[in-house]
């Protein structure tokens, strides 16, 4: 039987665990919420990675990466038109650019980063198309899955708490006004400031995790550590639509519904 | 008839039956089930699955309706049902179980997240000798101070009858504060 189904039922650890437990070559296609990731493998190892429309090339990986210039980078894209992963890699290695281990290096870090990505879906499809391989022009790593499996369980762990902590993302973030909360006392992190720099009960979590390009993960970890140091706290987005209107009270007139929580309280007393 | 409805939430085991047993004019209609989880099983026998429901009735034309909800997660689907159309709801804290109040926490946020109506703490159990103390819970919980965060025993009608009527408070103040 076809291996596919969702990710609610079947965690993306899960999945690797099988496929290097089985030593399974293929592509597992994973459509989450908002984009599509392919992740590939040969013989239960890890060997390429895509997410969405990013350009995961070789040159944009090194370029990332530091080890392109913007000028070599520009100059490749420019000049490099159909040439394939595999002969820019020897081009670049042939002319002292970089070396075989930054390649590899590289590359395995970026196929790492998404796969790590995917720890954060929990929602989605998935299906394993048994001996599908990477494009052929694509630089193949083999990169053993048990380090990334054990990694996806702690992300895991990590995820089940923050959601716990973080219910939800549609919630928006404002500054403590206890006296003694103060950001400039505070050693925070580049990330960390970016976050800072979008509070304001008007900005949803979600919007600030767009805004500074975080996922759901991230956004959390970072959110979640501010609001331990006690420096913001939880409120509800100002400006937003109000949720759909539930009745409350039997009645519309306000002085009608002043009256009935009245009653209300003399009855409670006089239990 | 007029009726409406108030939500007893909180973790599991922090004694939400108990709380609408307490004040409730008809037996409270629960949907207990025997516990399956042999962990769960060495706190109680049985838990809320759907929801519990007691009643008061207030005069011939207004009644009180008080549902309590499941605590364990699994049942948490239930939830935003249950407090669709709430007056308020009200947050159980089991005071001797302080691995449950990071959950509490987390109720406390998604109920908030469902509506902006007013909501208050209560910490039960606060008549066990291992309780934790009011304000090491509002630090623990972290809770705003402008949050109401009452001291409360399930069992005891009184105590029940001041955190209800602690919520209605925050109910009328809302409404006359809504029309300034």
């Amino acid at each position: 039987m076809a291996l596919r189904g969702n990710l609610r039922d079947f965690t993306i650890t899960q999945l690797l665990n099988l496929i290097n437990l089985a030593r399974k070559t293929g592509t597992l296609i994973v459509e989450g919420p908002s984009e599509t990731a392919q992740v590939s493998f040969r013989d239960g190892k890890l060997a390429y990675a895509q997410i969405g429309r990013e350009d995961g090339g070789l040159a944009s990986i090194l370029y990332k990466a530091n080890k392109l210039s913007a000028g070599q980078y520009r100059a490749i894209q420019q000049r490099a038109g159909s040439i394939s992963d595999k002969e820019l890699g020897l081009l670049l290695i042939n002319a002292g650019y970089v070396t075989q281990e930054d390649i590899l290096t590289n590359l395995q870090q970026h196929f790492t980063d998404i796969v790590q990505r995917l720890f954060t879906w929990v929602e989605g499809f998935f299906r394993f198309e048994n001996d599908q391989l990477p494009p052929e022009d694509r630089i193949n790593v083999r990169l053993d899955l048990e380090n990334l499996i054990i990694e996806g369980s702690r992300q895991l762990r990590e995820w089940e708490q923050l959601q716990d902590e973080i219910p939800s993302l549609d919630m928006a973030l404002k500054f403590t006004d206890r006296p003694d909360a103060n950001l400039r006392k505070v050693n925070l992190s580049v990330e960390e400031w970016r976050v800072v720099s979008y509070i304001n009960p008007k900005n949803t979590i979600r919007q600030i995790a767009n805004a500074t390009k975080m996922n759901d993960l991230e956004i959390r970890r970072i959110v979640y550590g501010l609001l331990q140091a006690g420096l913001v706290e939880i409120c509800r987005p100002e400006g937003a639509p109000p949720p759909p209107p539930a009745r409350m009270f039997p009645t519309e007139n306000k002085d009608e519904q002043k009256s009935l929580v009245n009653r209300l309280i003399n009855r409670i007393r006089s239990l | 008839m007029q009726t409406v409805k108030m939500v007893v939430t909180g973790p599991f085991n922090a004694g939400k039956t108990e709380f609408i047993r307490s004040v409730s004019e008809i037996d409270v209609v629960s949907t207990e089930r025997k516990i399956s989880s042999a962990l769960e099983r060495t706190v109680k026998e049985a838990t809320t699955v759907a929801m519990d429901f007691g009643r008061i009735t207030v005069d011939e034309d207004l009644v009180l309706y008080l549902f309590g909800t499941p605590g364990q997660k699994r049942f948490d689907f239930m939830w935003e049902i249950l407090s669709e159309g709430m007056l308020g709801f009200i947050v159980l804290v089991d005071s001797t179980r302080p691995e449950t109040f990071r959950e509490a926490r987390s109720i406390l946020e998604t109920f908030r997240a469902y509506a902006p109506t007013p909501y208050v703490v209560a910490a039960n159990k606060q008549d066990k000798k291992d309780a934790w103390e009011l304000e090491d819970m509002r630090l623990a919980l972290r809770l705003d101070s402008k949050v109401k965060f009452l001291p409360c025993v399930a069992t005891d009608r009184d105590s029940v009858k001041t955190v209800l009527l602690e919520l209605l408070y925050s109910i009328l103040a809302e409404m006359e504060g809504g029309e300034k």
